[in-house]
């Protein structure tokens, strides 16, 4: 059974919202964490209902919205999101206001909002869609845990068309408190500089892309996504290669079928040093490439990834502004995504041109 | 009474963060739940923390709302009768 | 593949025992876990809850775990049910590749509260600033028993673990694993106690579902798991059948952010598809495990629900939220192992606290236990804010 990427929406810090952005050109940051260019909410959602939605969820049905109408499709036949941690703004204020009121005159509507299912249940109100809906909240594999929940339902028939995403923000007081466990730069830095630093951290990011996951092609389909899986506490380099000709093998591809090796690359030094070992091992002479520069690090960016790869394959192009060494293949045919999110949490997958 | 009703309006807009509505749009006397401006049992609720916040009011059952809440302006009468904060 | 999937072990912690035995013990005594607030640190003392009856340290020697100052109370209790779940079913973990599910949705918010203000002020408290989140209690499970197959957390507000054991059946039936071990596991937190009382959802005093003067639910805590099994693995030799995971179901009612229809039409529209999953009519089904909160709201739509859906054929119901207090995210892995204990002993749960039948229900919950009856099917409801209802019907086998 076939899963067709056929419909996208992204709002993420570069000007994805504008039909048909390709990263030739790209934001420059240099600031603490990257932030979202944020479309016009009145154009989607009505002011009432506005009034119940922090910025994940009105990103979140926004790129929904664009999704569905990318694939010209009304309805999903599911809807799944995968988040970190949610609307981290509605959580901060309900815990700060908890905590400095000592548990008193609290407003419930941030509560509401940092119940990680207010995502995907809010996108359901707003489309008035009844049907199967759940949400993942599993660090950096949330958005591959969701996505491999979509490729069930449509393995097993009971959908078509699966609206499925990730969503996640950065805000002020989160950045201070991860900045602690030594995740950011200590040093200020540009996002065009990261794959040339050589310290310890990386730039915080944020996003939500949402995606149509259909099992038949549709007008817009942009690729096949042939294959993906999860894998948690690989110990070594050579594991992660052993995995990765696994996943190609079950397909019948080997790394040389892979045009490009799309990677989590963030600008860590140390922790960047998986990819260039799998890189050398694997695709020594296939182009590098890398994202994270464009949306920052986040748990769900590997949705940013997906949106990157499809985009790469439909138009048959990859922009120079993404390749971390090699060449611009002749065609694209197969790209392979990989994300290691902290030392335990890994995932591969793998799109391809339409047949 | 009508600066009173006029403040509640800006506080209503900003505590229950709606948005493209000013102060004008909202008449004193129509139902601010169902009909009227639209809104839910959640926003009595927010009502109710707005009511202590800002005017040291307590409404101990939620149920009460529906009578005080029903309008701007009775909202403004009950705050009258019940004021505690100077 | 496998298309069916059986339950070959389970494991409980809530506030009615520390574990199955003990868990039934309270059943028979229809002993309620209840009681003021004693181990969670908050104003709110006049509110009941239903805590687990250790703290930190006790679980950690309650379960023979190691200390780590890292481990949060949800990851305590969710070790202790999966270490019941594993020992009762015999398997050995590394065996054959298997998936590990949780669902929570304060994850690690019980750190969070406690050291915010450290987090962002100062370096005092760093160490804990990589537990705050969902996937913590999940990873920290799985690493102490080994399990690095697949991990996935699942977070659908009240159905999470209904949701959890779902996903589990369905990649063993897609031959993803041969195996899966699914649940849930929550702790109080000042957060969701404050959360769900800024909702005005809470009762002053212990919840009493689908009673006419009923105020809302009281909230607990706990964990359970489950160990669901492909067919061909499920019957070896030396093994034990709890149940057969025999129909589920999930939908999202897209009706309001926490309130559920008036007439229910998610929960009915859940258990409708819950029931045609297992091949099953209205009429088959022995015993409801209702979500029954205590609310005004879901008492209400739920029970009407269950009025429209099976018209002259409505079976003993109950809610054991009055037992074990609404656990949140844990409730439909404790509730499942409830239906398969009421199975496994021939009981029908009573639904403690009911005193007068509700206004607009022409029914009323089993008020005392009842013992010898054959309960061949079980439905388990779960309703969560946003309208993410799921339901599992669990058969006898």
């Amino acid at each position: 059974m076939k899963a067709y990427i056929s419909g996208i929406g992204n709002i993420s810090p570069q000007n994805t919202i504008e039909k048909g952005y390709i990263p030739d050109h790209y934001l420059e940051y240099k600031q603490e964490f990257m932030t979202s260019v944020e479309p016009n909410y009145k154009d989607y959602i009505e002011p009432l209902a506005r009034r119940r939605m922090g910025k994940v969820i009105r990103r979140s049905i926004v790129a929904s919205s664009m999704a569905l109408k990318d694939a010209g499709i009304q309805l999903p036949d599911a809807i799944i999101t995968g988040t970190g941690h949610g609307s981290i703004e509605e959580t901060e204020s309900f815990l700060i206001s908890m905590l400095h009121h000592n548990e008193s005159l609290l407003n419930p509507t941030p509560f509401i909002q940092a119940t990680f299912n207010s995502i995907s249940t809010q996108i359901a109100i707003h489309l008035n869609c009844i049907s199967y809906n759940s949400t993942y909240v599993h660090r950096g594999l949330s958005f591959e845990s969701a996505l491999m929940d979509a490729v069930l339902l449509l393995n097993e028939g009971s959908a078509n068309n699966v609206l499925v995403g990730g969503a996640d923000e950065i805000t002020k007081n989160h950045y201070i408190m991860t900045k602690r466990t030594g995740a950011w730069k200590e040093e200020l830095i540009s996002n065009k500089d990261l794959l040339a630093s050589k310290t310890k951290g990386s730039m915080a990011g944020e996003g939500a892309v949402f995606f149509i996951l259909s099992n038949k092609k549709l007008n817009n389909t942009y690729a096949t996504l042939t294959g993906t899986k999860t894998f948690y506490n690989v110990k070594t380099s050579d594991d992660m290669n052993q995995h990765i000709i696994e996943l190609l093998a079950k397909h019948n591809l080997n790394p040389s079928d892979i045009d490009v090796f799309l990677t989590g690359i963030n600008g860590d030094f140390d922790k960047d040093q998986i990819y260039y070992a799998i890189a050398s091992q694997l695709f020594a002479d296939k182009t590098l490439a890398y994202y994270k520069h464009l949306c920052g690090e986040y748990f769900t960016s590997p949705a940013f990834a997906l949106w990157l790869a499809s985009n790469m394959i439909k138009r048959n192009y990859i922009s120079s502004g993404v390749i971390v060494k090699g060449n611009k293949p002749a065609s694209l045919r197969h790209i392979l995504i990989y994300n290691r999110f902290n030392r335990y949490e890994h995932s591969l997958m793998l799109i391809s041109a339409i047949e | 009474m009508e600066d009173l009703i006029y403040k509640l309006k800006q506080e209503i807009i900003t505590e229950l963060k709606l948005e493209d509505i000013t102060p004008e749009d909202i008449d004193a006397d129509s139902p601010l739940f169902a009909e009227g401006l639209g809104l839910d049992s959640i926003d009595a609720l927010e009502l109710i923390v707005l009511l202590e916040k800002n005017y040291g009011i307590k409404i101990e059952d939620p149920k009460d709302g529906k009578k005080i809440f029903y309008s701007v302006r009775t909202m403004a009468e009950y705050i009258t009768a019940h004021n505690v904060v100077a | 593949m496998s298309s069916r999937v059986f339950i070959t072990g389970i494991g409980i912690i809530s506030s009615i025992g520390e574990n199955l035995e003990e868990t039934l013990i309270s059943i028979l005594n229809s002993k309620t876990g209840i009681a003021p607030v004693k181990y969670l640190n908050t104003v709110h003392k006049e509110l009941p809850v239903a805590e687990v009856k250790f703290t930190d340290r006790e679980l950690f020697d309650l379960g023979n775990i190691p200390y780590n100052e890292l481990l949060s109370r949800s990851g305590l209790m969710g070790i202790i049910a999966a270490s019941e779940a594993i020992r009762t079913s015999g398997i050995n973990v590394k065996d054959i590749p298997t998936a590990f599910i949780s669902a929570t949705t304060v994850g690690g918010m019980d750190v969070n509260e406690r050291y915010y203000f450290d987090f962002i002020e100062n370096n005092s408290k760093n160490k804990f600033i990589p537990t705050y989140d969902c996937a913590e209690s999940t990873e920290r499970i799985a690493e102490y028993f080994g399990l690095d197959e697949y991990l996935a957390t699942v977070s659908t507000a009240c159905s999470s673990s209904v949701n959890s054991i779902i996903l589990g059946a369905r990649m063993i039936k897609n031959g993803f694993v041969d195996r899966a071990i699914c649940g849930g596991t929550e702790c109080m937190t000042k957060f969701h106690l404050n959360g769900f009382n800024a909702l005005s959802v809470i009762d002053k005093e212990p919840c009493k579902p689908f009673d006419d003067e009923r105020n809302g639910t009281t909230l607990g805590e706990g964990a359970a798991f489950l160990i669901l099994e492909s067919e061909q693995n499920a019957f070896l030799p030396g093994k034990t059948i709890y149940a057969e995971l025999a129909g589920y179901s999930n939908i999202c009612e897209a009706y309001h952010p926490t309130a559920t229809s008036n007439l229910g039409e998610g929960p009915y529209i859940a258990m409708e598809k819950a029931i045609k999953m297992a091949g099953l009519s209205v009429s088959d089904i022995d015993y409801i495990n209702a979500h029954g909160t205590g609310t005004i709201n879901n008492d209400s739509s739920e029970g009407l629900a269950i009025e429209r859906l099976f018209g002259k054929y409505i079976p003993p119901f109950s809610s054991t939220k009055s037992f074990t207090g609404h656990t949140t995210s844990a409730a439909g892995a404790i509730e499942a192992v409830l239906c398969i204990i009421a199975m496994q002993n021939n009981l029908l749960l009573p639904n403690l606290n009911f005193k007068t039948q509700m206004n607009e229900l022409g029914i009323k919950p089993i008020r005392e236990i009842i013992k010898n009856v054959n309960i061949k099917h079980t439905l388990s409801n779960s309703f969560g804010f946003g309208g993410n209802e799921s339901c599992l019907i669990l058969s006898k086998v």
